[in-house]
């Protein structure tokens, strides 16, 4: 008895300490860690539930204890037949009625909080973005403003904007956990929901629903500034002239390189909404390459001669272009200096 | 035993009935028919959801005449009336008949697939419309194809039945063989009946 | 012929026995070691996945391979490992509950094993001809229905005739209990196992052909260019996700809901109590098999049905933990004032208590539509999935074997061995999976084939991939105990447990027409009630007479054989149309085989007053 109650404790005093070992997660990444008014909800939501389950759960063990601990066949008594109990009405009253009184204590909370985070009465004189997922990138078409990112989603913080989502190909799932709960995108039908920051920050994004070799590797970020950042970055994007001649000769040639080789077939820089694969236009500004890998140009010249050894499955590898690498550190030159605007993902970290 | 043939005194009330084995195919094949029912409600559920994403292709009002269909309708509901003879005549242990209203009910269910091939190359070679035209042919032919391959089972399994018991008439052993067969036959047209309204009525309305 | 007789048979009969058996209790044996070795296969599968995510930014497999193995782990663990286990103790146990003699319909019975057993092999062959299925095991389109390769294709034809047996065996149970009682045992004075089984049976029967049909759609869509699924011909991807939950859903019931029957009569047996408010119980399991219909939307919260689709299912969602609650506490209560044995099977009904309580609570937290957006698709739902399945299923039917194994086999599994696999795998099982809700809200969706390091997702996956190596040892430790068991064990009596309901009134092994006369029943638990009045054994309800039992036939293993061969036709003739010869053959084998079935009579045969008298007098 002693070592079954043992073995017991001992494990949830381990998974105690795991939980502060691990704390609760990363900054910006986890959804305990909210930094939205979705994300806010739902851990109001968890929390509201979690408690009234643990609530149940005591009851459950303490019961459970009880019951081991002192029902346990005894010593000189091996022949005792217990009273063969049928039920009794009464307990079978109390154990339906009470979880019902609970279960309802959740189920308000849930239907208010699920209609709030649907509501699209906002929506027309909010910001609205198009978001299509691709097999594995995320494209950004700001609606009415003639702006187009890809990977990096700038958004003002303290409003909702509208994402309008869906899939060029397989299903996705749009998740910044520390900013809001997901919602799928499908390849008929439009879905829409709402994100809104109340912190200036970088916010990881990551795909939710299983989308092929490289579903693990699809992650985004949502860059929160403030309104009047945000302001600043929709003109600077507006103004980018996609034909800019880069200042050094390196990044000329990649320019030109880029051309000749038809990246621009697939590569928008500018506000073109054509997306066979990611938009380029910030480029620069990006603090990740692919969702996941460091920023550099080392690993930029490693994509481009071997896409498929750094995101598997992704469509550039079957892309047809033949370049050296000393080509491709001049393309990753050019790419680099695309940074429209001084809006980057650093004045929302800095702007603290 | 059970290999004897029936006469009037040994006759039950019930001959589809009358042993475990009878009573456990009887209820066995109801339970059957309940899946069944939910294979082709998913198939009804999953028409709905498509019978408008024609694709540009062909629809449902330029596809579906009705004339056809009625005269397919009339041929399979009276063949289910012709097996309803068939049973009445099982229990009443006229064997005889019951081949013979069993054998006008295969004419009919054969009656019934020419049509449909008719009316399937048609669409085909017509009107050009297949299974790989839009999402809403796919839903058309798979629904309308189940049923037809469920008629074209429901006519091998009597048939097979009629040849395999013509000589040794009814026992109690072949008499529930005969009740479900008849069941199925029922349950086909029954679908029918929904295809008719779900597909044809109102994709012509 | 009586079974001195066929004991003598050399290895070759022994084989030809069992392929064409349709004695439940060897289909039983069938299911076991088929659903035994698909268990150590999935399990494998895991410990794979688990090795890969041990550390951040890994690549111990390439992500293909990874995807394979998590699609093949999911499908293996629910339809080739937990469907058919779940099915070898409803074969041995049911007609001994009911005092009956065989199944409804014994041919069915084993038909419906060799398509299970076909349809898993055609599921496993994807490893050895170019690639596994990849999909994941909900099979999402339209990932599933563009998946380059064949993949997929293994997946829905093997999916496809093993549901068809599983389809069959549903039937068959149903028409067992309600047909083929023995005399006086009325519906409720069934055990509560022979209750979940009829409930899961008519599950089975309602939910599997919404799969069917889904798995219909899928092929179409694969192998013959049908558009329901593609978006540019007007497709529809939500489609397969209705069909799948409207199957899905319900298949978590039919799972579990044996194992709610096992831990019934386990607890009920090791307290020497009669079960506590078994009306409750009844009544609770089939509320839970009829709201399990309700409430499939509950995986789709993210798919964008609108507030108040979700609102619905929610409520719905949260109704089951009502019943679900009612059963915890009926089994708390029988235990409460009771004697209680502790042994290896009482160990993991005792242990299914809290961890299944865990599963219920956060099933519930699950059910919370706008907290579903933030654990959707992580790592909270799979270790939600997995404190229900493995804290409620496997360890259920590890009960369940530890309980029935001697009335299986005639020997009592090793008790040390059997505590070292509960401690090891039930420590192993909490330390794999609890943490695991904390990673997913902590950002890690599910299906990742790795994760990046800085993430704080590092000592959280560590954890878990140490509990899957305990589990691991827990699971051998098991097989070794078979094992060991069959060799060195000694036999047993036919009640070793003080049993209460009618499988333990007979020999173990039971001789192959079960019951020499048909038990008379006089109430609940009706081997207790005879023994409380101080008679040995059950009341016969008729005299020794002869005995009808079916005939061996080895059409189930042909039938079976030829849709397995029509299958490659089906996958194979993408690439050349000739392989359509394949399809004609396979379907001639099985329709050949039902005609055959058909047109043969089957009368059974009949074993002797006089024999049964001799085997009698050995005894």
């Amino acid at each position: 008895m002693k070592g079954w109650m043992g073995k017991f404790r001992a494990l949830g005093i381990f998974g105690f300490l795991m939980l502060v070992l691990t704390g609760c997660g990363k900054e910006n990444l986890s959804a305990l860690t909210p930094k939205g008014y979705g994300s806010k909800a739902a851990l109001n939501l968890i929390n509201i539930s979690l408690g009234v389950m643990i609530f149940v759960f005591i009851v459950v063990m303490v019961i459970y204890a009880i019951v081991i601990v002192r029902f346990r066949k005894k010593k000189g008594r091996e022949d005792y037949i217990p009273p063969q109990t049928e039920g009794n009405k009464a307990l079978e009253v109390i154990w339906t009625v009470i979880p019902i009184i609970l279960l309802v204590i959740i189920a308000i909370p849930t239907v208010a909080i699920t209609f709030d985070l649907a509501d699209e009465s906002a929506a027309d004189e909010s910001l609205n973005v198009n978001v299509t997922g691709n097999q594995f990138w995320w494209h950004f078409n700001y609606e009415g403003q003639e702006i187009q990112t890809s990977q990096d989603l700038y958004i003002p913080t303290g409003e909702k904007v509208y994402l309008n989502m869906k899939t060029s190909d397989v299903l996705h799932s749009f998740w910044v956990p520390a900013l809001s709960g997901k919602m799928d995108l499908h390849p008929e039908n439009e879905n829409t929901m709402y994100i809104q920051a109340d912190e200036e920050g970088v916010y990881d994004g990551k795909c939710a629903e299983f989308c092929g070799t490289s579903h693990s590797l699809m992650d985004f970020k949502v860059i929160a500034v403030s309104p009047e950042e945000f302001d600043q970055w929709v003109e600077d994007m507006q103004n980018v002239d996609p034909e800019a001649q880069p200042e050094t000769a390196d990044a000329q040639e990649g320019q030109q390189l880029f051309q000749d080789n038809s990246c621009i077939g697939c590569h928008a820089i500018g506000a073109s909404p054509a997306a066979t694969g990611p938009n380029l236009t910030n480029f620069g500004d990006r603090t990740t390459l692919a969702g996941v890998n460091e920023h550099t140009k080392d690993n930029i010249v490693d994509w481009i001669m071997d896409p498929e050894s750094m995101k598997p499955g992704n469509k550039m590898a079957d892309a047809n272009y033949d370049v050296s690498r000393e080509e491709a550190e001049k393309i990753a030159d050019y790419l680099l200096q695309l940074q429209p605007s001084d809006i980057t993902p650093e004045s929302a970290e800095t702007n603290e | 035993m059970s290999d004897q043939t029936l006469n009037p005194e040994t006759m039950p009330e019930q001959p589809e009935r009358a042993t475990l084995e009878g009573k456990n195919k009887f209820l066995g094949f109801w339970f059957f028919l309940g899946g069944e029912t939910v294979l082709f409600a998913s198939l009804f559920g999953t028409y709905l959801a498509l019978r408008n994403s024609t694709n540009d292709g062909p629809g449902s009002e330029e596809l579906f005449g009705l004339e056809l269909v009625f005269v397919m309708t009339m041929l399979l509901l009276t063949s289910s009336l012709t097996s309803v003879y068939a049973m009445y005549h099982m229990k009443n242990n006229s064997f005889g008949k019951m081949q013979l209203w069993l054998g006008v009910t295969v004419l009919l269910g054969l009656g019934f697939l020419g049509c449909e091939l008719f009316e399937f190359y048609h669409y085909i070679h017509g009107e050009g419309f297949t299974l790989r035209s839009s999402a809403f042919g796919s839903a058309f032919y798979t629904l309308v194809g189940f049923h037809g391959g469920h008629v074209t089972f429901g006519l091998l399994w009597i048939i097979a039945l009629m040849v395999r018991n013509a000589k040794r008439g009814l026992n109690l052993y072949n008499a529930p063989k005969f009740y479900i067969a008849s069941l199925y036959w029922h349950f086909i047209d029954v679908v029918w009946v929904f295809i008719f309204t779900v597909v044809y009525l109102m994709g012509v309305i | 012929m009586s079974t001195a007789v066929a004991q003598k048979k050399g290895f070759g009969a022994f084989i030809w026995d069992y392929l064409t058996t349709v004695d439940h209790k060897k289909i039983a044996h069938l299911y076991l070691v088929a659903g035994g070795l698909f268990f150590l296969v999935g399990g494998l599968e895991a410990l794979m996945i688990r090795i890969q995510l041990i550390k951040p930014d890994n690549d111990f497999v390439s992500a293909g391979f990874y995807n394979e193995l998590l699609t093949m782990h999911g499908t293996t663990m629910i339809f080739l490992a937990a469907m058919p286990l779940i099915f070898a103790i409803l074969n041995a146990v049911v007609p001994l509950q009911i005092g009956a003699r065989d199944v409804a319909f014994p041919f069915l019975n084993s038909l419906g094993f060799w398509l299970f057993l076909f349809g898993g092999l055609i599921l496993n062959c994807g490893w050895f001809l170019g690639g596994a299925p990849d999909a994941g095991w909900t099979a999402y389109a339209p990932l599933s229905a563009v998946s380059p390769g064949h993949g997929v294709d293994f997946y829905v034809l093997g999916l496809q005739i093993s549901g068809a047996g599983t389809l069959i065996g549903g039937i068959n149970f149903l028409v067992t209990i309600i047909n083929m009682r023995a005399p006086g045992m009325t519906y409720m004075r069934m055990p509560l196992f022979t209750w979940t089984a009829l409930v899961t049976s008519t599950l089975i029967l309602f939910a599997f052909p919404a799969l069917t049909v889904g798995l219909f759609l899928l092929m179409f869509d694969r192998l013959f260019g049908a558009g329901f699924f593609n978006a540019s011909m007007g497709g529809n991807s939500v489609i397969w996700e209705h069909l799948f939950w409207i199957f899905g859903h319900p298949e978590v019931y039919i799972l579990i809901l044996p194992a709610f029957g096992v831990f019934s009569d386990v607890l009920s047996t090791f307290s020497k109590k009669r079960l506590f408010g078994y009306t409750a119980m009844v009544f609770a399991t089939t509320l839970i098999g009829f709201l399990g219909f309700m409430v499939w939307a509950h995986h789709m919260f993210a798919t964008g049905l609108g507030p108040a689709a979700n609102s619905i299912f929610a409520i719905a969602t949260m109704a089951i933990a009502v019943p679900t609650g009612i059963k915890i506490f009926n089994w708390l209560f029988t235990l409460w004032g009771g004697t209680i044995t502790i042994n290896s099977a009482m160990l993991w009904a005792l242990g299914f208590i809290p961890s299944f309580t865990i599963g219920g609570t956060t099933g519930v937290m699950l059910a919370a539509a706008a907290a579903d957006y933030q654990y959707h698709d992580t790592y909270f739902v799979v270790a939600h999935f997995h404190y229900v399945i493995v804290g409620g299923v496997v360890f259920g039917l590890f009960a369940a074997m530890h309980y029935w194994w001697p009335k299986m086999f005639g020997k009592i599994l090793n008790e040390t061995l059997g505590q070292i696999t509960f401690w090891t795998f039930f420590a192993g099982f909490h330390l794999t999976f609890f943490i695991q809700h904390f990673l997913g809200l902590m950002g890690m969706p599910r299906r990742y084939w790795t994760f990046l390091p800085g993430q704080h997702l590092d000592t959280g996956n560590l954890v878990s991939s140490i509990g899957a190596f305990f589990m691991a040892f827990g699971a051998i430790v098991f097989v070794i105990n078979v094992i060991y068991t069959s060799v060195k064990a000694p036999k047993v009596s036919g009640d070793p447990w003080d049993g209460r309901t009618l499988e333990w009134s007979i020999p173990s092994p039971p001789p192959h027409y079960n019951f020499k006369q048909t038990p008379l029943v006089r109430g609940l638990d009706p081997l207790w009630i005879e023994k409380m009045e101080g008679r040995k054994g059950i009341t016969p309800a008729e005299p020794l007479d002869d005995i009808h039992m079916p005939n061996p036939s080895i059409l189930p293993f042909i039938m079976s054989l030829g849709l397995f061969i029509a299958g490659f036709g089906f996958i194979y003739q993408v690439d050349n149309l000739s392989y359509l010869w394949l399809v004609i053959l396979g379907m001639g084998i099985t329709l050949g085989c039902m005609l055959t079935r058909s047109v043969k009579d089957d009368l059974g045969h009949h074993i002797h007053k006089e024999d049964l008298e001799e085997e009698g007098a050995e005894q």
